[in-house]
């Protein structure tokens, strides 16, 4: 066994009520990793061959929580959900911190795959003992908040009935999803610890579709034995040093971009992205900190960097609201983007969300969606039961619990922002095109808080366009090249990005070469093992799902709205750069080795040891 | 040989990071063994993180209940040590901390507890820093009472919660 | 010379103490003067303190203010300077203050503004030995928008009453 791994990986049928333990060989582990590439491999390996025709909530999707080799050992645990996503129907490896995944380890497992659906809900428990399913039907219906401090307390109760004398149990690490992945709003997220999401790809409606309330760990084995132990461990010194050296992260994480995003780089969404420039100093991090942040030294396993604060509402209305933060994205899309700008009202929605199970970022994009159809009059108050006015946090919060419970026109919205275009165009007789302006995602994905049309930000031209995983903001296409040992990477070592960023990428890749043993070096994820994982993401993003599939080059493309040009600010009249986006777009399909339509060829299919993936691409060639 | 010393909790400081775990048993068992550190950080609700580890109790009820006399403390640091050959894993110890402190090792099932790693805690260090210091060396004799800090982690907890989080804070754990 | 630094505020880990104040005047002044410090601490009510200096604002509203050309900016660690002999002590630079940060000299009536320094703030220094980092040197780019701390210290602390004590802190100030 490579270092790093604990060696198995649990694999439930909830269908026939079966629990295997299953392992992978060392040459599938080098290839693939862990993580997001491991689960790419694993999800074309058992449904590839069928993939067109399974959709993302069907009982033959698979769900994976998989952690990588370096989960636990390298600062900032996470574990990274994937499956066919609902939205896409690609796969996107998407990763949250969390003990959810040192506690797999350390009960002997490198991940929890789940196929087929419980008649009843249920939640997977991972011990020293092995795997099993556990009746979930009392959790069910229960928000975030609830569904820790029961599940706490009932698994801690019954490990210590099972092993009484060992002293106290510490209570498990767990991932669950809250109403709105239970009633399979597509874009649902994972959830842990109240805040931490796996956001991107809609996979708590996947384990939604399949009953599955919540899957739970506790172990108490060692973590995983490296390669070179001695090596690691120093390594893990230097790691160290450089993350404490990051002041402003560690103290103020991401918590003080609302107000920068939007008055400096005029990239931030506000009000369904109509625009993007704001100076509403409210949104600055000072009147969070002071008046919110109540524990402002938060981490997760391992973590030296701890960017994560904890807010709570002393007063007022929403007296009571326990959120992070939170961090620049949901300051953004539980903020700017439903035109409020007051933090309270902002904690509130974050906290809102959060509980109900929505992801932060993709839960609010369609909320905007919908409120700038309200504010056209494309939708009516009769739609809702109230108006959804921007700015309006109660009204706000009606609107994430009308799609959490799929009433009125929340059953359509629960579709995410794309599909409900489609849907809400037909409704009312209209064309597709006159919808879809306003839905702003790039492959079903709803894109992150960080627009392209000013260019001033991180974010550009392909960024999203040309992304296996649509409008993830946290894994944008750059060149082909530098992201495969950056995201790439970190989504399928599985430790969390911000422990990553500050670190000398040398340092990262001795470090994972002394971890697992494997020749790996900065250059071989970056001209091998990314692209292969990426190549083979574009071949199932491809292969579409029952009833969406994208068009190769006209569907990698930015939405409509960021071609229209700013309205305000000091980047007014900027836009996306068509030129750009078709210039860039053809390099970054040849640096990977696909066509000009961005299908991988058979000679870089073979070249990354795809070749069985070449017979399904065919037909995209003609 | 060392001095008495003793340390101090901060739980309103502590991040919930493990790296205390993760130093304390690279330090005692070779490697990252949560589970084997001396030191658990429990966390009954997001936000409510609370280190436990022995406080070394004027009194050593654990020494005192030991039907073995496997329990003897250091006569520099005042830690309780544990003579491994002679635990029966009959767990007294673990009833009679007030705090329930000690615990059965994950590996042979040996009491363990912490020895405060012969006077120069691994723990505090990590603590130290990274800038928490939610564990932190007291070396002067502590104007308290140190079995004061012997405590079921989510009494502790609850108390966190309410500190944190007002009345919303008696709902959660 | 020295590079950009700025000085991060913690409030919520301000004692109080004021060793800041006695740390600025002592460097500036030569002796101990609170009123001359170029950082002063607000309590409008107990608990809730808050450290009021300058933010170095991005814009820098004080220079483009003053009448006279008084007020200009290091090229190095980006402070506001005064020229105290221009200077004829309008207000015009205080008034233009977000925070009204700057003051009156309780001697000499010319307006007082932090200069960081020179690159090594002392504040930092006394308030790191203590512990409390309430103010902290920041080296690399901040990323926060300066000119979000230049509030008026009252507003602040009426902030801080909530965090710490929830809806009576809505009274308390």
């Amino acid at each position: 066994m490579p270092g790093g791994y604990a060696g198995k990986f649990l694999d439930i049928d909830l269908t026939k009520e079966k629990v295997e333990d299953i392992t992978f060989d060392d040459e599938t582990l080098e290839a693939y990793f862990g993580g997001r590439g491991l689960a790419a491999k694993i999800l074309w390996d058992r449904i590839g061959r069928k993939w067109r025709k399974i959709d993302g909530l069907d009982p033959e999707n698979i769900f994976l929580a998989l952690t990588g080799p370096m989960t636990a050992i390298y600062p900032g645990a996470r574990i990274m959900c994937s499956g066919k996503s609902p939205l896409s129907n690609g796969t996107v490896g998407s990763t949250a911190s969390t003990e959810f995944a040192s506690e797999l380890k350390m009960a002997g497992y490198d991940g929890v795959i789940v196929t087929g659906r419980a008649e009843k809900p249920v939640y997977i428990l991972v011990t020293d003992g092995g795997g099993e399913i556990r009746d979930a039907s009392h959790l069910w219906g229960k928000l975030g908040e609830e569904t820790i401090k029961l599940l706490n307390r009932e698994v801690t109760e019954e490990l210590a009935k099972r092993k009484p004398n060992i002293g106290l149990w510490k209570e498990p690490g767990i991932i669950y999803i809250g109403p709105a992945g239970e009633n399979l709003v597509r874009n649902a997220a994972v959830m842990s610890k109240i805040c931490h999401a796996c956001g991107y790809g809609g996979y708590g409606a996947v384990m939604g579709s399949k009953n599955l309330k919540a899957v739970v760990a506790k172990g108490r084995g060692k973590i995983p034995a490296v390669d070179a132990p001695e090596s690691v461990k120093l390594l893990l010194k230097k790691t160290h040093e450089h993350l404490i050296g990051r002041t402003t992260m560690r103290r103020w994480g991401t918590g003080y971009a609302g107000y920068a995003v939007g008055a400096d780089t005029s990239s931030e969404p506000i009000r369904n992205w109509q625009e993007e420039w704001h100076d509403e100093k409210s949104m600055g991090g000072p009147r969070f900190e002071n008046r919110f942040w109540v524990k402002k030294k938060w981490a997760d396993f391992g973590c030296t960097t701890n960017c994560m604060k904890i807010s709570c509402i002393k007063t007022g209305r929403w007296k009571g609201d326990i959120t992070d933060m939170p961090d620049y994205e949901l300051e953004a899309y539980c903020g700017t983007n439903l035109g409020i700008f007051d933090p309270g009202d902002n904690v509130h929605m974050s906290a809102v969300i959060d509980n109900l199970g929505h992801s932060g970022i993709n839960g609010p994009n369609t909320m905007g969606f919908a409120a700038e159809l309200y504010q056209r009059g494309i939708l009516t108050e009769k739609d809702f039961g109230f108006k959804p006015t921007w700015g309006d946090a109660e009204a706000m919060t009606k609107l994430a619990w009308l799609i959490a419970e799929r009433k009125k026109i929340g059953r359509v919205l629960g579709e995410g922002t794309y599909r409900a275009a489609l849907k809400i165009a037909k409704k009312k007789d209209m064309k597709p095109e006159e919808l879809l302006k306003y839905a702003v995602h790039v492959k079903g994905i709803e894109i992150g808080a960080h627009g392209t049309r000013s260019d001033a930000d991180y974010t550009h031209d392909i960024s999203y366009a040309a992304s296996v995983q649509g409008g993830d903001h946290t894994s944008v296409a750059v060149d082909g090249f530098t992201e495969m040992s950056a995201a790439v990477f970190t989504d399928s070592a599985v430790f969390c990005n911000f422990c990553f960023f500050g670190v000398p990428q040398e340092l990262v890749f001795d470090f994972a070469k002394a971890v697992t043993g494997f020749p790996i070096t900065q250059e071989s994820w970056r001209r091998v093992t990314g692209p292969r994982i990426v190549t083979l993401q574009r071949a199932l993003l491809l292969l579409g799902g029952p009833d969406v599939t994208w068009e190769p080059v006209g569907d990698d493309d930015n939405p409509p709205r960021f071609y229209e040009p700013l309205p305000s600010g000091p980047y007014k009249g900027s836009k996306t750069d068509e030129a750009l986006v078709k210039q860039k777009r053809k390099t970054y399909f040849e640096t990977l080795g696909w066509d000009e339509k961005g299908i991988p060829t058979k000679e870089t299919l073979k070249r990354l040891g795809l070749s069985d993936v070449d017979p399904l691409m065919r037909k995209f060639r003609k | 040989m060392s001095k008495p010393i003793w340390i101090a909790r901060d739980y309103a400081a502590c991040s919930g990071c493990k790296r205390c775990e993760i130093a304390c048993s690279l330090h005692h068992e070779g490697w990252m063994w949560p589970e084997a550190s001396r030191v658990r950080v429990f966390m009954p609700f997001p936000g409510c993180e609370v280190p436990h580890l022995c406080s070394q109790c004027n009194d050593y009820p654990c020494v005192a209940s030991c039907p073995v006399q496997a329990l003897s403390t250091d006569a520099d640091t005042k830690a309780v040590l544990v003579d491994r050959e002679k635990c029966i894993s009959c767990g007294k110890c673990i009833k009679a901390c007030p705090g329930q402190v000690p615990i059965l090792h994950p590996g042979d099932e040996k009491a363990t507890i912490c020895d405060l790693c012969d006077g120069d805690p691994e723990c505090v260090k990590v603590c130290k820093e990274a800038g928490y210091n939610a564990l932190m060396l007291v070396e002067e004799g502590p104007s308290v009472h140190r079995r004061l800090f012997s405590r079921n982690p989510i009494e502790v907890a609850k108390d966190l919660a309410v500190l944190f989080f007002g009345e919303k804070g008696e709902e959660v754990i």
